[in-house]
């Protein structure tokens, strides 16, 4: 068997810290080879090391056969290695063919020749059944578009081992039919790919093999055949057995806690995102917001929780009118908030745990008194809170920092249901989470539930919403454009609908 | 509570000892022996009961400038107006010195408490522009300076009425001089000032670590955009950052108008006293404590300099070049620790190397 890339025994050690330790990859020519791993398994370091980011401790590289020692990304780039970057490195306001090109420009003279560039871009884009539309610009096209152009960089670049770091994370489910169809076409006209992911269903549709590491460790690498479905995978991804298909007991709906009317809110550039929409949440239920990134959720978010004050419509909590009040207003008025990014708004990452836990009760006592903070009553609320939410740390005085992503996102649950919120809003919150976390803010979500709070669950993640969801509201460009029960829906359904119910997959 | 990382001390401390080895380079290029050089700076800052005073009186408003940069630097803002609200703060405290006649226990603590309310005012400007406008606080901070310099200068000549060069005297219930404190350090003018600026690290402590507002302030200071999720106001916390951060500013110039010159002198430019702030604050780590250190090294490095000129008849500009020196060191602190890093790193390799 011919290999194109191996990669030996690979060490890497930051400090004390092991993130690759003895990590074997063989990828065959021609073939789709996943690298499976849950977040932070090392993954993302040991594709560093093949691209020449990181020098590993121990190991060696071949590449096609032939001992390399790639120092930088120069090197990976003159072996053939290509990688396309989960997050897109785009000049937004170039074209697309300005773009591919960037940095090897066909010259004329001293000057860029723009039609034998623009020629040799529509040669690869038409090789490889990749189409675009070469003189737009970046700002312009869609996030699936953007991808194109990131593969045929590295195309351009005379790359034939490509690298995909999480490709689909960005896309709508026919945007990765389109991708999967992309890679065969590229194995089928020679490439060799290694397909970075933590999502199994994408590798039992389209790899060869798979190579599974966790924490750092290697575990194996199986053939992707009848013999392996997607709960053994997960098993040796995570080391014990993982329950996909939790049943939680059902709904029971009561009365409506959060009616949104008609609400109109402009994003930071003065454009209208959210345009009239409606909502209505009932006591014991989770709503599920359906959608593509950049269709209105988060200034919806911020409307209902008083981070942006709406141009018009209404936010009704319980009955009562609260459209436009200021974030503690909202807060005291009994809304729960499990920000998107917890890292810019859900935690002062410098602060230690114990002060995180009381940034909204802060100035409440028992935790403070006359303008004097009880720091002693604050570190015993955060010591309850992590031993009841199981949040691992070492003590309630290290940095939030100092925590990994699924320990802070414990500690903001832990918080904000601590408040116990008649409305819990959880936006994206297991984003970049283990498949552990995952399990655990879905139970707790359902928990709240079962406790007739009313939950508004928004992800970008389809599986995740009709998982959790009692009802799914989909939106699209700032409208609720269906309501679905999550058991008689498709996925292919909400896609429809969250593309505007256009197939967005012929031109763009 | 709060621990300090042994790099948070050693960055501090090497840049200091990097700040003297390029000042004794500098002596040795300019043809001076450097080790007489420090023999009577160190003399000179800490050498004899005079020396020691005036260093300590030196201090004083280097503290209290110290204190009003870190303030506002732990609420994430750069307080560059310092200079302005030490001169604004200054004029105020002179004024009541000069023209109110009250007991001494009611007229210091009213001089104080001008200087404050004055330096606050002055303050607010930024602060204000800040959360209302979005101005950078930089720009019109360092802007302010400029109008206080020469507002100071107007306000001494029409309101004051200075028609020489200096104010009058302020009166003695306004004054911190202390003829105890003169005669044991064989009359330095220390005053009690250092005990004020003492007791102001104190209440700064307190203020960040213990109150509600401190709770705030800092929180706003790290992350703005969790302390308003979080439902604090951040416009309110700026502009009470600069407030407070102008009112340690204020009393700075108290130091010297109630305690060094006991007046004030028409001057076409700055004191310096603000802008050693900034440097102050950030040797100091922006801690109460570290604020007092940096000051008295600072302040002993100025008077040690004069010491040094006359012993060792070295330029006494040369304490700037090591004061210039050790500002850099501190603020390329990132590139200190990398370069620690690397011995470290390297050190291991060569242990698992044998």
């Amino acid at each position: 068997m011919e290999y194109v890339i191996e990669m030996l025994n690979i060490r890497k050690e930051f400090g004390t810290f092991v993130a690759n330790d003895n990590i074997t990859l063989q990828l065959r020519k021609g073939e789709i080879h996943a690298l499976l791993g849950e977040n932070g398994a090392g993954k993302s370091t040991l594709m560093n090391v093949l691209f020449g980011l990181y020098q590993p401790e121990g190991g060696e590289i071949r590449v096609r056969g032939e001992k390399v020692n790639i120092e930088n990304p120069n090197i990976a780039n003159d072996l053939g290695i290509g990688m396309v970057h989960q997050h897109f490195m785009l000049v937004e306001k170039f074209t697309v063919t300005e773009n591919i090109i960037l940095g090897l420009e066909p010259k004329n003279g001293v000057t860029i020749d723009r039609a034998a560039a623009r020629k040799k871009v529509m040669e690869i884009s038409e090789q490889y059944g990749l189409r675009i539309d070469p003189d737009a610009k970046i700002e312009d096209i869609s996030v699936g578009m953007q991808q194109r152009v990131e593969i045929l960089k590295t195309l351009y670049r005379g790359a034939d081992i490509l690298i995909f770091d999480e490709p689909t994370a960005v896309l709508t489910p026919q945007e990765i039919q389109e991708l999967i169809q992309i890679m065969k076409r590229l194995i089928a006209e020679g490439k060799s790919i290694i397909l970075i992911t933590h999502k199994l269903k994408e590798i039992m549709q389209v790899a060869d093999r798979c190579t599974v590491i966790r924490r750092g460790r290697y575990i194996g690498t199986v053939d992707v055949d009848d013999t392996i479905n997607e709960d053994g995978l997960a098993e040796m991804m995570v080391g014990r057995e993982v329950n996909f298909d939790a049943e939680y007991s059902k709904a029971d709906p009561q009365q409506v806690v959060l009616d949104v009317q008609g609400l109109v809110v402009k994003d930071s550039r003065g454009l209208e995102v959210v345009e009239g929409l409606d909502l209505q949440i009932r006591a014991g239920e989770i709503l599920g917001i359906a959608g593509i990134d950049g269709n209105g959720q988060t200034e919806l978010i911020e409307a209902i929780t008083g981070l942006k004050k709406p141009e018009s419509g209404k936010v009704m909590l319980n009955g009562k009118d609260v459209t436009g009040h200021l974030p503690r207003k909202m807060t005291e008025a009994g809304i729960g908030h499990i920000p998107q990014d917890r890292h810019k708004h859900g935690l002062v990452l410098d602060y230690s745990i114990r002060d995180n836990m009381v940034l909204q009760t802060y100035y409440k006592e028992p935790f403070s008194k006359r303008g004097l903070m009880n720091y002693k009553a604050v570190a015993e609320k955060a010591k309850a809170l992590i031993e009841k939410f199981d949040v691992r740390t070492p003590s309630v005085d290290v940095p939030a920092r100092a925590l990994s992503g699924g320990n802070q996102q414990k500690a903001i649950i832990a918080r904000e249901v601590d408040r116990s919120p008649d409305l819990l809003i959880a936006a994206q919150p297991t984003r970049g989470l283990d498949v552990g976390a995952i399990e655990f803010i879905h139970e707790q979500l359902v928990k709240e539930r079962e406790k007739g709070r009313a939950v508004l669950l928004i992800s970008f993640e389809l599986d995740e919403i009709l998982h959790v969801s009692d009802r799914i509201a989909v939106l699209y460009e700032g409208k609720i454009v269906g309501i679905r029960d999550p058991k008689e829906t498709t996925e292919q359904e909400l896609g429809f609908l969250m593309a505007g119910g256009q197939r967005g997959d012929e031109t763009e | 509570m709060k621990k300090l990382s042994l790099n948070q001390l050693l960055i501090p401390l090497l840049s200091i000892v990097l700040g003297l080895l390029v000042g004794a380079v500098v002596m040795l290029i300019g043809g001076y022996d450097p080790i007489r050089g420090f023999d009577s700076l160190i003399n000179g800052m800490f050498g004899s009961p005079y020396a020691i005073g005036e260093t300590l009186r030196a201090a004083a408003p280097l503290i209290f400038s110290g204190l009003a940069v870190a303030f506002a630097f732990r609420t994430g803002l750069f307080n560059i107006g310092v200079e302005g609200q030490v001169l604004i703060g200054w004029v105020a405290a002179v004024y009541v010195g000069i023209n109110f006649d009250l007991p001494m226990f009611i007229h210091i603590p009213l001089a104080l408490l001008a200087a404050m309310l004055a330096a606050a005012i002055w303050a607010f400007v930024p602060g204000f522009l800040k959360a209302k406008f979005y101005v950078h606080e930089v720009i019109t901070s360092i802007m302010m300076n400029y109008i206080a310099l020469y507002t100071t200068n107007a306000i001494l000549r029409n309101v004051i009425g200075v028609t020489n060069e200096r104010t009058e005297s302020i009166k003695d219930s306004a004054s911190l001089s202390s003829p105890w404190l003169q005669e044991i350090t064989t009359y330095s003018r220390l005053h009690w000032g250092v005990l004020v600026a003492v007791l102001a690290a104190i209440v700064y402590y307190y203020i960040l670590q213990r109150t509600t507002l401190g709770y705030e302030l800092r929180a706003v200071g790290f992350n703005k955009h969790a302390s308003q999720y979080a439902g604090m106001s951040v416009n309110r916390n700026i502009v009470l950052s600069f407030v407070i951060s102008g009112m340690f500013a204020g009393l700075a110039g108290a130091m010297e108008g109630l305690g060094t010159f006991n007046g004030m002198t028409l001057s076409a430019s700055f004191t310096g006293v603000g802008f050693d702030g900034i440097a102050v604050a950030l040797l100091g780590a922006n801690t109460a404590v570290g604020v007092i250190l940096a000051a008295i090294l600072f302040a002993g490095l100025n008077i040690g300099g004069l010491a040094m000129q006359a012993g060792a008849d070295i330029p006494s500009e040369l304490v700037k070049v090591i004061i210039a020196t050790i500002v850099i060191f501190v603020a390329s602190g990132y590139a200190i620790n990398y370069v620690i890093e690397k011995i470290k790193g390297n050190r291991k390799k060569g242990v698992e190397k044998k």
